[in-house]
């Protein structure tokens, strides 16, 4: 019985994040409930004419309330709330060209984002092994790698808008420029820092070129190459977002921009935990894929 | 012709951190000069830093001579190859295979014209020699230290190699398994006489594997100083080697000169008065 970890000790954190989110909820309510329409002092003439704006509403009761469609600032928890059920009712919907449901709008960032990081990958993958492994290659390159690794990936995006001339394949470049550079870093120093002993048995073995790599270097520099895949992830996830603002492309980083634009706060909140959904979902799949790459060191 | 011949090799390095030795060098060891017969198991022994792990790495072909060169069946050694097996003090097993496919990876190697039910069945001979049955499908992280070393050999054992060596490889095993695996050597050794050249500190070990014991001075600048016949007999067993005169004998002269031959006089790179004389006339002379 002792050993059976107690009710309060497996689920007590979880118990205490819904308290957390229920407190946050609340705050949050509390901050944006609309004023009391106080009609003290207010003639009939001018109650008419806030009515006829909109600016007011009556209730069943004859009561003027301010018009809950109307109010200023940031909407409620319930108003997000209410706007999060008509988008996800209506998820798979086409309404327009440029007015898909919310679930198609995640299936193209997340096929833009995969896209993008898929190809950055592969890329910085092969330049970390080749400048792992040379010596003079890396202190050739080093300086380039060094100048370019700083600049932000969306600053690229004029440049890349200008020569691709296609804001589609701009977006997926934008998400490549930002997957390269932690994964080239990381390989090229987990090749580079290879146990001397991986590579004297590849040695005795006689292993070809080839084999040596697929068989001793891509594994035994595999948790260097993840942890530089997963800063990657983290910044191509973060450059997807704004590159689908700023080109118009349709997806959940667009939706919060269009919602913007409509000035929907709601919609942008929506849009806003959307993206962090997404981006959770996203980091969480990518965990459980590196954790079969992964290995306990001896 | 001799199976495996070093010859006058010695080890230098450049002084690069001393600006009034710039252009001198640094010498590990100098002229050290035997010969292995095939199926001899001769174990070299000194203190550290006296280059006996450099001159296994030469002979492996990881490291290169700065003067003089091994000779394996005629053919001087420039690079490593499936027929000189390291087994690693470290072990060196690939973290990220089981123990069978540690294993596995060198036969296939070794025989790249198998068929993989051939290669399977060739790996689990080796695995059943070391005693790892039902060891092998963990990887290395979770196998003990002596239980790791044991998928050294079997990796080393199962190529074949023309020379096998063994750079202190109990080193890192704990006393009480380091005998259990001790004496499995020499039960492999004995059923594929191969050719091995050890390096140890471990007086006990080198006396109970080996055939000849090549004695180091201290570094830098160490010479082989003289080479011992073990005229302990086979078959010998941990217990029964206490008790033997011979085992005895060679212990202490071993000993002494640990202790007190393999100092040399620092001024004059000469070796210091030399152990006492084995009483008894075994070869004390280097066999060339």
């Amino acid at each position: 019985m002792a050993l059976r970890p107690s009710w309060k000790d497996r689920f007590g954190p979880y118990l205490l994040s819904l308290f957390i989110l229920g407190l946050f909820l609340l705050v949050w309510e509390g901050a944006t409930r609309p004023p009391r329409f106080d009609a003290k002092g207010k003639t009939e003439d001018q109650l008419t004419t806030m009515e006829f704006n909109g600016d007011i509403v009556k209730d069943a009761a004859g009561h003027y309330l301010w018009n809950p469609d109307k109010v200023k600032g940031i909407p409620g928890p319930m108003k997000v709330f209410e706007k999060a059920r008509t988008e996800l009712g209506e998820a798979f919907v086409k309404k327009g060209t440029n007015d898909h449901g919310i679930g198609l709008l995640v299936g193209y960032t997340i096929k833009r984002f995969m896209a993008g990081f898929l190809a950055g990958s592969v890329v910085a993958i092969l330049l970390g092994v080749l400048i792992g492994l040379s010596k003079p290659l890396f202190l050739a390159l080093n300086p380039f790698i060094q100048v370019l690794k700083p600049i932000s990936p969306l600053a690229w995006m004029p440049l890349l808008l200008y020569s691709v001339k296609d804001p589609f394949w701009t977006a997926i470049l934008v998400v490549f420029m930002a997957s390269l550079w932690p994964t080239v870093a990381n390989t090229a120093f987990g090749v580079n820092s290879i146990r001397k002993d991986y590579l004297h048995v590849a040695a005795l073995l006689e292993m070809s070129y080839l084999r040596r790599l697929f068989t001793v270097v891509l594994p035994a520099a595999a948790p260097a190459i993840i942890a530089g895949l997963r800063i990657s992830f983290g910044s191509a996830l973060v450059a997807v977002v704004p590159a689908e603002m700023l080109l118009g492309e349709l997806g959940a980083g667009y939706l919060t921009w269009i919602e913007w634009n409509n000035l929907d706060i709601s919609g942008v909140i929506f849009a806003i935990l959307v993206v962090g959904f997404v981006g959770y979902a996203l980091d969480f799949a990518f965990g459980k894929l590196a954790a079969l790459f992964t290995y306990t060191e001896v | 012709m001799s199976f495996l011949k070093v010859d006058h090799v010695s080890k230098l390095y450049p002084v690069l951190d001393d600006k009034a030795k710039r252009g001198e060098s640094f010498v590990v060891f100098r002229d050290v000069t035997f010969e292995i017969r095939q199926g001899e198991f001769l174990t070299m022994i000194g203190h550290s830093g006296c280059g006996k792990s450099t001159l296994l790495n030469i002979i492996a072909g990881f490291d290169q001579s700065s003067t003089g060169g091994v000779i394996l069946e005629g053919r001087e050694i420039t690079k490593p190859g499936l027929d000189r097996m390291v087994v690693f003090q470290s072990f060196a097993l690939m973290p990220w295979l089981t123990a069978f496919d540690n294993v596995r990876v060198a036969v296939r190697q070794a025989h790249p014209d198998w068929p993989p039910e051939q290669i399977r069945d060739w790996t689990q001979k080796y695995i059943d020699m070391m005693n790892l049955h039902g060891a092998e499908q963990k990887r290395p992280a979770f196998l003990s230290g002596g239980m790791r070393q044991r998928v050294g050999l079997a990796r080393a054992f199962a190529v074949e190699p023309k020379v096998l060596l063994l750079d202190e490889p109990f080193a890192q095993i704990d006393a009480l398994t380091r005998g259990g695996i001790q004496e499995e050597l020499v039960r492999m050794w004995n059923a594929t006489r191969n050719t091995v050249f050890m390096v140890t500190h471990d007086v006990d070990e080198a006396i109970l594997l080996s055939d000849r014991i090549a004695l180091m001075t201290n570094g830098p600048e160490a010479e082989l100083a003289e080479i011992i016949e073990v005229t302990v007999p086979r078959p010998r067993t941990r217990a029964e080697l206490i008790d033997s005169p011979d085992y005895v004998r060679i212990r202490n002269h071993i000993l002494h000169f640990l202790v007190k031959g393999a100092k040399k006089s620092k001024h004059t790179g000469k070796d210091a008065p030399a152990a006492p004389a084995i009483e008894s006339k075994p070869e004390l002379q280097p066999t060339t």
